[in-house]
């Protein structure tokens, strides 16, 4: 199984060694640019500077094409949609600006240990201590997310890879159901593994 | 080694409005390096175990290491006792090898050169030097329970409790984490079904229907356990 949302590939590029926190400002900066990619051909450019950065990264094409691939049917429905009531330039602009943006956000994640991303999340939430809130605990809740996205799908691969054994047919509640029950198990041992390592100490 | 105590513990569950009974009246002392618990499903043995780290608080009766009650000092206990369990995917909790042995380590206040190389020096000792940067959820089965063992083990612990951990295991993984648990300088504490890697423990408890049916060496309670299922 591949690497889901975009998990670190190691290397000592550049961008790699960039601190999390100007990365993910750059992203924040990036976005911001957008607004002035309001052509085809800028689309271009900044096509050609994700490019560039993924070239400075060292990202293997195969990573490329795992990341990619879930974003293609995202932009076929979206493109198709604004081609017909918008014409194609719009479809460009659009489809193009939101695939280039999520490309950033992989090429972050992908030059960036999870850790070090978590660390920056914690630096920026800190303020937030005042108020009542642990920052501690945002990062490990960050985590967990990052690290239940692989679980949930091993569950949902074993669920499909046993209901085939047994032949019965794949439907919303077959499939659901014990992806749910699964889910909520992996949730409670996951809680006491939590405590044995001391998060609540 | 750490001193264990079971002080006339007695657990129960409340399984759908009806009171289970889990143990009956367990009262030991145990010195010794390694000791294990065998016994057939839902004889108890898991919450014994559990009550070693006070993840099972004993509904009437004292747990306690070294003296510390682990039902009123559960933060030094939890410093003292490592936990690994069965499934080391529900123990994996960070998305690289190497962050997740880290996050073992993130409230002992030591610096990021510390921590650093207290990882690589735990990864190296279980043979995980080469993944250290690797997504945890690609790691084979064998890898997973070292990581997971590794990622116990970073923070030193005085007394290792080990709940089935070779039971997702193939043969040749099982008598590998057995030879690793072997090496340790800890006291272990394991509760199995695999009774070929508990031959040389230095002291096995059988556990049946919640009460200690036998407690001494390895061989006398292998033909104990054995008897009960003859």
């Amino acid at each position: 199984m591949s690497s889901p949302l975009g998990l670190y590939v190691p290397g000592s590029s550049p961008l790699h060694r960039l601190p999390a926190g100007a990365k993910l400002l750059g992203l924040v900066a990036a976005a911001i640019a957008t607004h002035w990619i309001s052509t085809p051909t800028r689309v271009g450019l900044a096509a050609l500077v994700v490019v560039v950065l993924y070239v400075v990264a060292r990202i293997p094409l195969r990573v490329v094409g795992d990341q990619a691939r879930p974003m293609f049917l995202f932009a076929v429905v979206l493109g198709a949609f604004q081609l017909v009531v918008a014409g194609w330039r719009t479809a460009v602009v659009v489809v193009g600006v939101l695939v280039l943006l999520m490309l950033l956000a992989t090429l972050v994640t992908l030059t960036t240990k999870t850790s070090a991303l978590l660390e920056t999340v914690v630096r920026a939430t800190r303020p937030l201590g005042g108020i009542g809130i642990d920052p501690e605990r945002i990062g490990l809740v960050l985590a967990l997310g990052i690290r239940s996205v692989a679980v949930i799908l091993n569950l949902a691969a074993e669920i499909r890879e046993a209901q085939w054994a047994r032949g019965v047919r794949l439907g919303g509640r077959t499939f659901a159901v014990p992806l749910l029950v699964r889910s909520l198990r992996h949730a409670d041992a996951l809680g006491e593994a939590l405590a044995a390592r001391g998060v609540d100490d | 080694m750490p001193l264990i105590e079971f002080r006339s513990v007695s657990h129960h569950f409340e399984v759908a409005g009806t009171t289970r009974p889990v143990l009956h009246d367990i009262d030991l002392r145990l010195t010794e390096q390694r000791i294990a618990v065998i016994g057939a499903n839902g004889s108890g043995k898991s919450t014994l175990a559990r009550m070693l780290n006070g993840l099972v608080i004993p509904a009437a009766g004292t747990v306690a290491i070294d003296g510390l009650d682990t039902s009123k000092q559960a933060r030094a206990i939890r410093r003292r006792v490592g936990f690994c369990f069965t499934n080391p995917d529900a123990q994996i909790v960070m998305p690289t090898v190497a962050e997740d042995v880290a996050f073992s380590l993130r409230r002992h206040r030591l610096s990021r050169s510390d921590v650093d190389a207290r990882v690589a020096a735990t990864l190296a000792a279980y043979g995980l030097s080469g993944h250290s940067d690797h997504p945890a959820h690609l790691l084979s089965g064998g890898q997973k329970q070292l990581l997971a063992l590794a990622a116990v083990m970073v923070t030193e612990p005085d007394l290792l409790v080990l709940d089935e951990p070779t039971t997702l295991l193939d043969l040749p993984n099982t008598r590998a984490f057995a030879d690793r648990i072997r090496e340790l300088d800890a006291q272990v504490v394991a509760v199995t079904h695999e009774l070929e890697i508990v031959e040389d423990f230095d002291r096995v408890l059988v556990v049946h229907e919640g009460r200690i049916s036998h407690d001494g060496t390895p061989t006398d309670a292998l033909a104990h356990y054995r008897k009960l299922w003859a």
